[in-house]
């Protein structure tokens, strides 16, 4: 049992440093090159344009890389767990769609009651309303294949998608332009308020799921098994998906719509150290921080002076983790 | 003086659809139960009832003078441990899977297992002799191993009473015995209360205290094997000639079936 604890430490740690490696590499990259000898020397100056470079543009990408890739990598963990199914995650389950639709209807309508805020908080009560729905198609309704599941996610993404559609041939090209942002997905942000709140909030989100581990732990024997164990099911998965659609709406609000890092990241961590919640929050999360560090870094490194969206990279690793999780044998399928 | 297991006048199911009729008992400690009757019977619907999965429209029971309708979910896990049918976990090892045993006595935010949650589940692995398995996955296993492990798990919960829910269906002779051997030996060595769903009415002869046959949501006839098991009560609840022997060595009552065709004979 120590033996499995040490292991654990041993990953995290291991965890810990590629994603100081990634994030060293990020931030020297780019079109001004700063090297790795050099970064001390730029941070203690604060001047030239290596600083602004890195204290304008850099390190706010780079929070919000590490903030969003973690929470949308610990949302699809999380929803893995309640619907005991390793295909789930927020962008499948159409969740990042519902709350992206969330957003796109608070610009086109003008809403801007309490400035940039309100579009975290459309975000959110889109992805909740777009999670519900699902729940209540997929859940209640007992007996329900994978498929069956999957297939709700993607048609529930369709008609956000078509309504957002709808949204963008109302809309003026002011806002048509902010609707596509979301779309497409882009970490180029530079309100630092909007980077705050999407830090603090996956943060909040971790450390809340971890209250949770244990049951996520008694939800991989199913939520009968799991009561007759003690928990409160109906009460933790209410919780559980409350975190799940706070991460997601969010994430999407400030960055837009970035799919499969919940799939593939979550996916990768419990083939290398088990299904167990307890380390595979913590992994989850900063293996999607890595994740996107990177991906952020290869986007707006490849074509430059362009810049690649975001989703084109995590959507092809991500679809292609998908297909090759889908055409795997069937003893692989199940997670619990 | 109450009794250690009692159920009085009750009744749970689902309204319109199927409920159970008004049903009372009294189990004493150590004893080992056996519950018969045919498919749709409500011996299921009985287990969800005491376990509080559904709940109860009318009557009570009651654990050790404590209604069990009154208990925390935690209380009820640390009481009363289930091992069901189907054990459908997937990528878990079977230590990992019998640990799980030890979650209704986590506190709020304890995180790992304490040195005593290890010594019993090591201690119930040993008994049910699935040490050996411990570092495999339950998917892996035989169908006999994984029920061992099922009952590894509940009685990792040191529960006062367990319930069983057909732990031999599907098994070959001799899980079928391994298992039933292990139970017998947790009820009369630990002093195991436990209430067994079972198809096998040689086995639920051979093995339990005492039966209970149900027939349509209400009980039919308890008592000891021999009393139930004979074969005016089988014909009358199961709608099957059988005929209804003494075995030889054990003196408990068996129940053998015979063809249609042997009947339109004799």
């Amino acid at each position: 049992m120590q033996k499995k604890y040490i292991k654990w430490i041993f990953f995290l740690s291991a965890l810990v440093i590629l994603l100081l490696i990634s994030v060293i590499v990020s931030l020297s990259t780019g079109e001004v090159k700063i090297s790795l000898s050099q970064l001390p020397e730029v941070f203690l100056n604060k001047n030239g344009i290596e600083y602004t470079v890195l204290s304008k543009i850099r390190i706010p990408r780079l929070l919000l890389a590490i903030s969003v890739g973690g929470g949308l990598s610990l949302s699809g963990a999380v929803l893995q767990g309640i619907y005991r199914n390793p295909l789930v995650e927020p962008y499948t389950l159409g969740i990042s769609g519902g709350a992206a639709l969330g957003v796109a209807i608070a610009v086109v309508l003008g809403i801007q009651v309490m400035g940039y805020i309100i579009l975290p908080i459309f975000g959110f009560t889109g992805a909740m309303i777009t999670l519900l729905l699902v729940y209540f198609l997929s859940v209640k309704k007992a007996g329900l294949s994978i498929n069956s599941m999957l297939l709700i996610g993607v048609m529930v993404s369709f008609v956000a998608s078509s309504a957002m559609m709808f949204l963008m041939s109302i809309a003026t090209p002011d806002n048509l332009q902010s609707i596509v942002f979301w779309v497409m997905g882009s970490l180029d942000e530079s309100n630092m308020l909007l980077i705050n709140i999407a830090l603090y909030s996956s943060l909040a989100g971790l450390m809340l799921t971890y209250f949770f581990a244990q049951t996520l732990n008694a939800l991989r024997l199913g939520e009968v098994k799991a009561k007759h164990l003690g928990i409160n099911t109906k009460v933790s998965v209410k919780m559980l998906f409350f975190i799940a659609s706070l991460l997601t709406g969010i994430a999407v609000s400030v960055v837009g719509v970035i799919g499969f890092v919940g799939l593939v990241i979550p996916h990768l961590m419990r083939l290398i150290i088990g299904n167990d919640y307890r380390i595979l929050i913590g992994s989850s999360y900063i293996g999607g921080s890595i994740f996107l560090v990177l991906s952020d870094t290869i986007a707006r490194t490849i074509i430059s002076p362009n810049e690649l969206p975001i989703g084109v990279i995590t959507g092809l690793t991500g679809g292609l983790v998908f297909i090759i999780v889908l055409s795997r044998s069937k003893s692989h399928f199940k997670l619990n | 003086m109450d009794s250690f297991f009692e159920i009085k006048n009750f009744s749970c199911g689902y309204p319109g659809k199927f409920t159970l009729k008004s049903i009372s008992f009294k189990i004493e400690k150590g004893d080992f139960v056996g519950i018969i009757g045919p498919n749709g019977s409500g011996k299921t619907t009985l287990f969800k009832g005491i376990s509080n999965e559904l709940p109860a429209i009318s009557g009570e029971s009651k654990l050790n003078s404590n209604s069990i309708q009154k208990m925390s979910l935690k209380q009820k896990a640390q009481n009363i441990a289930i091992v069901t049918q189907h054990i459908e976990v997937g990528s878990m090892t079977v230590e990992e899977y019998i640990l799980m045993g030890r979650i209704p006595y986590r506190k709020q935010f304890q995180f790992f297992e304490t040195k005593r949650d290890i010594a019993i589940a090591k201690k119930y692995m040993d008994l049910t002799g699935v040490t050996p398995l411990k570092d495999k996955y339950m998917n892996a296993l035989s169908g006999g191993e994984q029920q061992l492990a099922g009952i590894a798990r509940a009685l990792t919960q040191d529960p006062q009473l367990l319930l069983l829910d057909e732990p031999t269906s599907h098994l070959d002779i001799t899980h079928q015995v391994e298992i039933l051997n292990l139970i017998r030996r947790l009820s009369k060595e630990l002093g195991l209360t436990v209430l067994m769903i079972i198809h096998d009415l040689n086995l639920a002869g051979e093995y339990c205290d005492s039966l209970i046959m149900m027939q349509n949501g209400g009980i039919r006839k308890k008592g000891s094997p021999t009393e139930v098991l004979n074969y005016r009560d089988i014909e009358a609840v199961y709608n099957t000639v059988v005929v209804t022997r003494t075995n030889p060595i054990s003196n408990k009552p068996v129940v053998f079936l015979v063809s249609e065709e042997v009947i339109r004979k004799s």
